[in-house]
This record gives structure tokens, sequence and C-alpha cells, in this order.
């Protein structure tokens, strides 16, 4: 009990006096997380998209395989990432193993499917006749296609917070692909698992609880603009 | 209201689905400012037609003029496209207010803001909805929803509108008020159409030319009265309300008037057969006379038959009036005129049609 008071009162010490080593982690880690998660959007939204619209033989394997992909065990995300770019691999020469760089990389993998998988839902749930109404009423062919997207907006804002929330949240990537290093690729998740591997309970629970209002901030932002938009 | 230039000419339309070829249509016009209404079951490729039309669904074969140029390559489609409307049977509205349902194909055009905002709220004013403007449409009722789909569709000011069944999920009340505003746009905007509908009498209201559909092919197309009077087959027939559907044998024919004779009676039309055909007919159940007494020497109708009323049906207008003449017959009698006639189950009556009331559908061996 002592361990979670502690804990408390040093998460509430080290946001109160701004501690410079904990704010560059945070910021890392929003960084990262977020510029994952904007990456995802733009590959997951537009792939969604043609796969909800698109009819091929295979479509319902590719969307099972998509729908698998939302689950992805991101150490297995970390251990391709880090393959790929370790200095032997294929893109060994890019020498982006360890930095935050890779980082994005690796949770733009784990984000990307989730994202595509909901989008595919979002599409494919509006009613059939509406892509013909669309184009009935004279647009092109993209034009339909970002009428639709629009038309999607509110499941798709669910994409963007479980894509989100499934990034920032993320360990086993980040401390592959990034190492942990201190002041470059340490974010909120791989310092936790450092701290509490090292004994350092309290400081482990102040940087989860960080963790805890930095998910809830970002969701809470989504909520209401989702929540702003569906009618009373 | 239509005028000779088709407007619209398709040939040898046919569209393939799943390797089974769901429609066939050899010919089909729409002529400037008509009104033509497609009829017919559930599934007999009315929708399947006017998505064809409107060239949203992809056609096997077939070839589309439009004011007299083909439709073929991807730039005459979408150029042809953009000179259409269509309106599906659920409303579609996109999730925004009424307003900018409205605008949305003029959006889609690109027209400037100032435009819009004047072209919107014409159509609106015209669809008496400018009260709604501002309303979301999620939370507008059936009857509104559908019509600002209309709106939507006729904002754009197409030549050619296509409608599909867009009044068959309302009350009766809200579809009423609905079609008497479409008629009148139809009529105030010259705007051509096709109306699909199961319902012969939406059909009969707003339609100047009326094609009849069965399993994926146009069986009947002609004016209102022709296809209602005269059904080119016991489908057609029973479709458009003909309830009357006999079968007898010529036993005379002479100058253009056939005599045939069913269960012990002789009935009167004109035609042409051969003696000892058997030929099928048809009357329409309001074109038949009830009586008490014996007509004969006050109607000009050749066919007058003694009957039993076996069973009055009410079916809220007028009463449906199921009759033996030896043979069966239904007649529609007003709620008036039966209580009139003190008629009721059992009792016995004259009916009487006139040859011209009877429609010959075929004859044969």
């Amino acid at each position: 009990m002592d361990l979670l008071v502690d804990g408390f009162a040093k998460a509430i010490a080290l946001l109160t006096s701004l501690d410079q080593e904990v704010l560059a982690i945070t910021l890392l880690s929003l960084k990262v997380s977020v510029t994952a998660t904007l990456i995802s959007l733009v590959l997951g939204i537009s792939s969604g998209t043609l796969l909800a619209l698109a009819d091929f033989p295979g479509k319902r394997l590719i969307v099972s395989i998509v729908n698998t992909g939302m689950g992805l065990p991101p150490v297995v995300v970390g251990l391709f990432v880090t393959i790929f770019l370790w200095r032997n691999g294929p893109f060994g020469y890019l020498d982006i193993l360890y930095t935050p760089t890779a980082m994005i990389i690796a949770q733009a993998v784990i984000a990307t499917p989730i994202v595509c998988g909901i989008t595919v839902a979002s599409i494919q749930n509006l009613p059939p006749n509406l892509r013909l109404q669309i184009l009935a009423l004279g647009a092109t062919r993209l034009q339909m296609v970002l009428i639709l997207i629009k038309e999607a907006r509110l499941p798709l804002l669910a994409g963007v917070m479980a894509g989100f929330g499934g990034v920032i949240s993320e360990v086993g990537a980040s401390i592959m692909v990034g190492g942990n290093i201190k002041g470059y690729t340490r974010v909120l998740t791989t310092a936790t698992v450092m701290e509490s591997g090292m004994g350092n309970f309290d400081m482990a629970f102040a940087l989860s609880i960080i963790l805890l209002l930095l998910c809830f901030a970002i969701n809470y932002l989504l909520t209401r603009i989702q929540q702003r938009e569906r009618p009373r | 209201m239509s005028g000779d230039a088709g407007l619209l000419e398709v040939e040898n339309l046919e569209v393939v689905r799943g390797g089974v070829r769901v429609l066939e249509i050899p010919s089909f016009v729409l002529h400037e400012n008509e009104v033509l209404s497609l009829i017919g079951p559930n599934g007999a490729g009315k929708s399947t037609l006017l998505l064809a039309l409107a060239r949203l669904l992809p056609a096997a074969s077939g070839t589309m003029r439009y004011r007299g140029e083909p439709i073929s390559s991807d730039r005459s489609t979408f150029a042809y496209r953009r000179r259409l409307a269509m309106v599906f049977q659920q409303p579609l509205l996109f999730d925004a207010t009424v307003f900018d349902n409205v605008a949305s194909g003029l959006k889609i055009r690109g027209m400037s803001r100032r435009e819009i905002r004047e072209r919107v709220m014409e159509t609106l004013e015209l669809f008496k909805m400018v009260h709604l403007a501002e309303r979301s449409a999620r939370k507008l009722s059936g009857g509104e929803a559908q019509r600002t789909s209309l709106a939507r569709a006729f904002a754009i000011r197409p030549e050619m509108i296509f409608l599909d069944e867009p009044f068959v999920a309302l009350d009766p009340p809200t579809r009423e008020a609905l079609m008497a505003d479409l008629e009148r746009i139809l009529g105030e905007t010259s705007t051509a159409a096709v109306l699909a509908t199961h319902d012969q009498l939406e059909a009969l209201r707003l339609s100047d030319r009326m094609a009849v559909m069965k399993q994926g092919e146009i069986v009947q197309n002609g004016p209102p009265a022709e296809v209602m009077n005269c059904p080119v087959d016991e489908f057609v027939a029973s479709f458009v309300g003909m309830e009357n559907v006999l079968t007898g044998r010529v036993v005379d024919a002479c100058e253009g008037m056939l005599t045939l004779s069913l269960a012990q009676c002789r009935i009167e039309f004109p035609g042409s057969a051969g003696i000892g055909e058997s030929a099928v007919f048809c009357i329409r159940p309001e074109h038949i006379t009830i009586s008490n007494f014996d007509p004969d020497a006050e109607t000009s109708a050749r066919n007058v038959f003694p009957a039993v009323i076996r069973r009055i049906v009410p079916t809220g207008v007028f009463q449906k009036i199921h009759l033996d003449c030896g043979f069966s017959l239904v007649a529609y009698l007003t709620n008036q005129s039966l209580a009139n006639l003190h008629l009721d189950e059992g009792k016995r009556v004259f009916v009487s049609f006139k040859a011209t009331a009877v429609h010959m559908i075929r004859s044969g061996k």
C-alpha cells in the first residue's frame, strides 16, 4: 500500500516540478505515437477504403488478414522491424535502428491494420446504395470516395482512438527498435518497464500515471469531437 | 405531354449478374418531358433497369443515345450522369443538415457559394421545406427525409430523373402529399422522368406512359389507359387489377364481333378468332354494372346475366363483389351504390357489361 501512496506522491511531485527528464520522455512519447498514428491514418484509411469498395477474388482473405493485424503483437512487429533495419538487413543502409524514426515505423506498422480494419468496417457499414446515389449526384469516383469517408467519419474517429491507444501503450516494439536510450529513445512505456525492473516502483508508478493522463487527454479530445458531431 | 424527340434511346440492353441475364431490353425510348412508369412485381427488374439507364450498373451489351449522342466512353458517361438525377427507395441522405444535403449535388459541380445558396433556397421553396433547412437529416421523419432526397435531386435541375419507388416506405397521407408535390414539380420543371413502382395507381396518376416489367423484360408498353384496359397477357392483366380473366370457346364470329360460350352464357365482344377456338379475355371490375332487375330494356350493354352474390369484401373506398353467373366475376361498387341497391350475400341480381368493356387477350386452338 505504501508503494502506491509513495508512487502517487512521487508522480504529483514530478508533474508539479516539471522534471526535465520526465517532460522530455513524455514529449517524445507523444511525438512518436502521434506521428505514427498520423501515418497509419493516411495508409489505413486509404487502403481500408479501397478494400471496402473494391471487389476482387480473395477479398475476404485480405480483410481477415487485416483484421488479424488489428491484434498484431508489438514484439513481433518489433522483431521484424529490427530485422529489416539491422545493419545487414534490407534497409540497414538507412542506419535508423535505435532511433525515434525506427520507433515511429514500428508503431505505424502496429496502428495501420487497426485503422484499416475499422475503415473497412465503417465504409462497408454505410448503406450499399449510397455509393450509387453519390455517383448519381454527378460525383467523380474520387469525389465519391471522399464523400464516403466523410460519411463514415464518426466510426473512423473510433479508429483513430484505437490506433493511437494501441501505439502509445505498447512497449515491446519500442524497446526492441528504440533501445530505451536515455534522452534519445526513452518513452513513457519503456521507462516504466526499466524503472519497475530496477525496483523503483514509485518512479514507475509516476510514469504510468502520466501515461494514463496522456491517453485520457487525447481520447477525451477525440471523444469530444465525435460526440459533438453526433445528433442529440 | 410527350414530344416526338427521343430524349433517351436504348437498344439491346442486357445486364448480367453472376452469369445470369437479369435484364433484356431490345428497345426503350424516353421522350422529352415525358413521365414513364415502370410497373411490375418485386424482382421484375425495375430497379436494375433504372440503374442501367442511369449508367450506374455496367451493361453486358447494348447502346444508349442521349439527345442523339452515343453514351459510350467514360467521359460521355460522366457528362451524361451530370444531366440526370436519381432518387432511391431509401432517402440515402448525408449526415448533414437539409440545406447541405440539397446543396450536395451543386457542391460536387463546384458551383459558387452564392449560387448554391440561391438554388438551394429556391428548391426548398419548391418542395415547401424552407423551415427545415437547418435541421439535421438524422432528425427528419420518413416523409421529410424522402422529400429532402427529392429536393436534392431536383436542385441540380436534371433534364431527366429516375425515381426508384420513392414513396414505398411512406404512410398514406405523407405519400399522398409528396406525390401531389412531385406531380406539380414534374409539370412545372418539364423534367422527363422514369418512375419505378409496383403501385398501378401511382403509375396511373403520374405517368404519360406505362411499361410493365416481368423477369427482366418489358412485356407491355403504352399509354396507361391502353395498358390498363387492354393487357397483352394474363400476367399484365392481373398486375393492372384486371380481376376478371376468363376463358371461353368461340361459337360465332361475325363482322368483327365474337360470341363466346362460357358456362351456358353467351358473351359478345369485338375481336377476331376462328369458330371453335378458345379465347382468353378480361373485363375490369369497375366496368361491370349490378342491378336488381333485368336491365335488358334500358341498357345498351350487350352482355346481361343473372347472378348470385357470393361474397362482399369491403376494401375501403369501394366494395368488392364476388358474383357467380355460372362463371365467377368480380365487380366494384361504391359504398353508396351498395346501400342503394340493398345488396347482400346470397342475393340474386343481374350483371351487365358492354361489349367494348371486354378485351380479348389471345385466342388459339
